[in-house]
């Protein structure tokens, strides 16, 4: 991509394109009304400039107390996922054009811009500096939706990344230690180091049991803050895995259980955003997997659908904001019926629907059978099985569930009108990369890390294989109808832990521990007690050597010691 | 023009439903008839075995989350409320939303 236009920027050799997006995006609130959304779209545009322009190689090292700083490493790892993040900053920055809130606008510039900053990182304290501003960033999309659900969940998403960011940091140190270097590569050490890092990265990529930060914040954010958040937090840690822990055999199991776990729960979700987050976690899971298996094919299968994934969550997202945004309903229960007033909507909504569940020409289908492909390779069935169930439960929920109750269905009587004109064009142009790279792979192809890329997924067996899994998916939704619709409910995740669990048991300690402590104090103060009762008995105002003695009888006893001393000195 | 071929779709339903149903019973049966492609796993050689996966997938899944839903995890809407006590956020937003539509009109104005 950078050849078709190399920028040589004046006085240096490149210009980090993080830097660029976050230092213009200080200046949003200078400006206001078109300018400034001039200005915001001038940005993301200059921001995508400067990512597509970056050649591969080793920029802006430098010493800093004595370690070696790398912010610019561009090779084929870094740029794919750097290239999506900046056409997905575009997207988002179209679809937010009509928002009136400067917070918001800053925020995703920056968290945009840290992801790339950490994409582009070569070592792991520039990484780790990113990261953080990843995260104090994007919880201001959950915030900006100013309600107090959305505050509390905006303190729990930072309090989970706050902990996993401690753990990373750790694991950096010790990795310092160990090895003398804080270059990221793949994380070769043994111990501590290791794990913490990994399970720093984890966080981010929402493994279970680490996940619920994720479907409890992203439901919450705004409805142009959750484009972003969708794109941006997960994908990261898709990358970092990615560079730091190929063929680890943990991410495999991890990653499987991650797709089913995903599904399972959205089965049940009402709200539509939560169901669309818990399919981020599915999703991810496959990526994970294919990191975990670690082939040349497996990894550049993920990579590929990390790619994909972007545009079709992100347009998913973005026609579940478009119905929240018009409708002010957020609830399967409460909607139906949709299609005849939000037509363009319903559409491009079915088109990321139909990609995220991998139909033949849409992008999943080229990007998600690489990593089962990956796995049929290499026989390994009951891995196979799992995330072949996964897409069965993707297209049941997303791609059948939710339109269905939400756009068709039971009339809910909602008459609302088409999006804003700037939502449908950002829709409209994730919806063609959709399309486009499940016509032209090769497109998609071309960026991957391992070169050149063998693999064509339209093959008689796939198209066969998936078409039929598919529509006979579709055929038990129709029969279960009943059944499948959604429940006026809520389902409580492993967010549960620290939301009821430990705030119970925080109660419960607090309790018996402040009794057990006065009763405690009490045992210490029992022979106290006793030596100021008999003090109390003897001086106290009622005792023995406190009593008031009439002055007559002092008067008395002089008389009798005079009489006495009289009496022995005449003797 | 949209809304009127989505009406049109819904309204031919019925056509729809038999036209996808045909349409995956000539999959199955080519399936059936086409000599694999694949022999890395036993099921691939086995015809029609994309079609029963996605039953018996479906099947459960459904049957999974139902089961894990009302047997554990499944909670009235106001489970979580209790988190909210005391948690009123200072200030209205309203005001603030008030105040930006205000700043908004003098930009109309002015131009």
């Amino acid at each position: 991509m950078h050849e078709l236009f190399s920028i040589n920027w004046p006085g240096m050799d490149w210009l980090h394109p993080s830097l660029l997006l976050i230092l213009g995006s200080l200046l949003i609130p200078v400006f206001r009304g078109a300018v400034q959304q001039v200005y915001r779209l001038t940005l993301a545009a200059a921001f995508m400039v400067a990512v597509f322009s970056t050649v591969p190689g080793v920029y802006a090292s430098f010493q800093f107390l004595g370690m070696d700083m790398m912010m610019g490493r561009a090779d084929q790892l870094s740029l794919v996922f750097a290239y999506v993040f900046a056409i997905m900053a575009m997207i988002g920055t179209i679809y937010a054009l009509h928002v009136k809130d400067n917070v918001q606008h800053m925020a995703g510039f920056i968290y945009a811009g840290s992801a790339v900053g950490v994409t582009f990182a070569g070592d792991l304290l520039t990484l780790y500096v990113f990261w953080e501003l990843m995260l104090l960033s994007s919880v201001w999309l959950i915030w900006r939706n100013r309600n107090p659900i959305s505050f509390a969940s905006g303190f729990r998403y930072l309090l989970v990344h706050a902990v996993s960011g401690v753990l990373l940091l750790a694991g950096i140190v010790l990795y310092y230690s160990q090895t003398g270097s804080l270059a990221f590569e793949r994380i070769d050490v043994e111990g501590a180091a290791f794990w913490l890092i990994l399970v720093g990265f984890m966080v981010n990529a929402a493994v279970p049991p680490l996940h619920a930060w994720l479907t409890d914040a992203y439901p919450e954010a705004t409805v142009t803050g959750a484009v972003f958040l969708s794109a941006f937090t997960t994908k990261t840690a898709v990358y970092t895995l990615m560079r730091g822990f190929p063929e680890t055999e943990v991410l495999i199991w991890m990653g499987a259980v991650m797709t089913i776990w995903g599904v399972t729960y959205a089965v049940l979700a009402n709200n539509i955003r939560r169901l669309l987050a818990y399919h981020i976690v599915s999703q991810v899971g496959y990526m994970v997997a294919g990191i975990g298996l670690g082939t040349a094919m497996a990894l550049n299968g993920s990579a590929a659908h990390a790619f994909a994934h972007i545009l079709y969550k992100a347009l998913l997202f973005m026609g579940a904001g478009a119905i929240i945004y018009m409708t002010g309903r957020a609830k399967l229960t409460q909607l139906g019926g949709l299609y005849r007033y939000m037509p363009l909507t319903f559409i491009f909504y079915m088109i990321a629907a139909f990609s995220i569940s991998a139909f033949p020409l849409t992008s999943g289908f080229v990007s998600k059978t690489m990593i089962l492909e990956a796995y049929a390779e290499n026989q390994m069935a009951i891995i196979w099985l799992m995330l072949s169930l996964a897409s069965a439960g993707t297209f049941l929920s997303v791609g059948l569930k939710l339109p269905w109750f939400a756009f068709m269905g039971k009339d809910s009587g909602l008459r609302t009108k088409e999006a804003p004109t700037n939502m449908l064009v950002a829709m409209g142009i994730a919806a063609f990369f959709c399309i486009y790279i499940g016509i032209r792979p090769e497109w998609l192809y071309q960026f991957l890390p391992f070169q050149p890329v063998e693999y064509n997924a339209y093959t008689m067996g796939h198209l066969l294989w998936e078409l039929q899994l598919l529509l006979f998916v579709g055929l038990i939704f129709f029969l279960l109808l009943k059944y499948v619709g959604p429940k006026e409910k809520i389902t409580i995740d492993t967010d549960w832990i620290y939301r009821k669990a430990a705030p119970r048991a925080v109660g419960f300690v607090h309790q018996h521990g402040t009794a057990a402590w006065h009763a405690f104090l009490a045992g210490l103060r029992w022979p106290l007690d006793r030596i100021v009762d008999a003090a109390s008995r003897h001086h106290g105002p009622q005792g023995t050597l406190a009593r008031t003695w009439p002055t007559g009888s002092m008067v008395l006893w002089v008389a009798v010691l005079l009489a006495a001393s009289l009496l022995i000195y005449y003797l | 023009m949209i809304v009127k071929f989505l009406d049109m779709l819904v309204r031919h339903g019925t056509l729809l439903k038999w036209a996808t149903l045909a349409f995956m019973a000539v999959l199955v049966i080519v399936d059936l008839i086409l000599p694999s492609a694949y022999d890395r796993f036993a099921w691939e050689s086995w015809g029609g075995f994309g079609a029963f996966f996605g039953i018996v997938a479906s099947l459960i899944l459904i049957a999974l989350a139902k089961g894990l839903g009302f047997g554990l995890v499944y909670r009235s809407e106001d489970y979580y409320d209790d988190e909210l006590e005391g948690r009123e956020m200072s200030g209205d937003p309203r005001d603030e939303d008030e105040r930006n539509e205000m700043l908004n009109k003098e930009d109309e104005n002015n131009a």
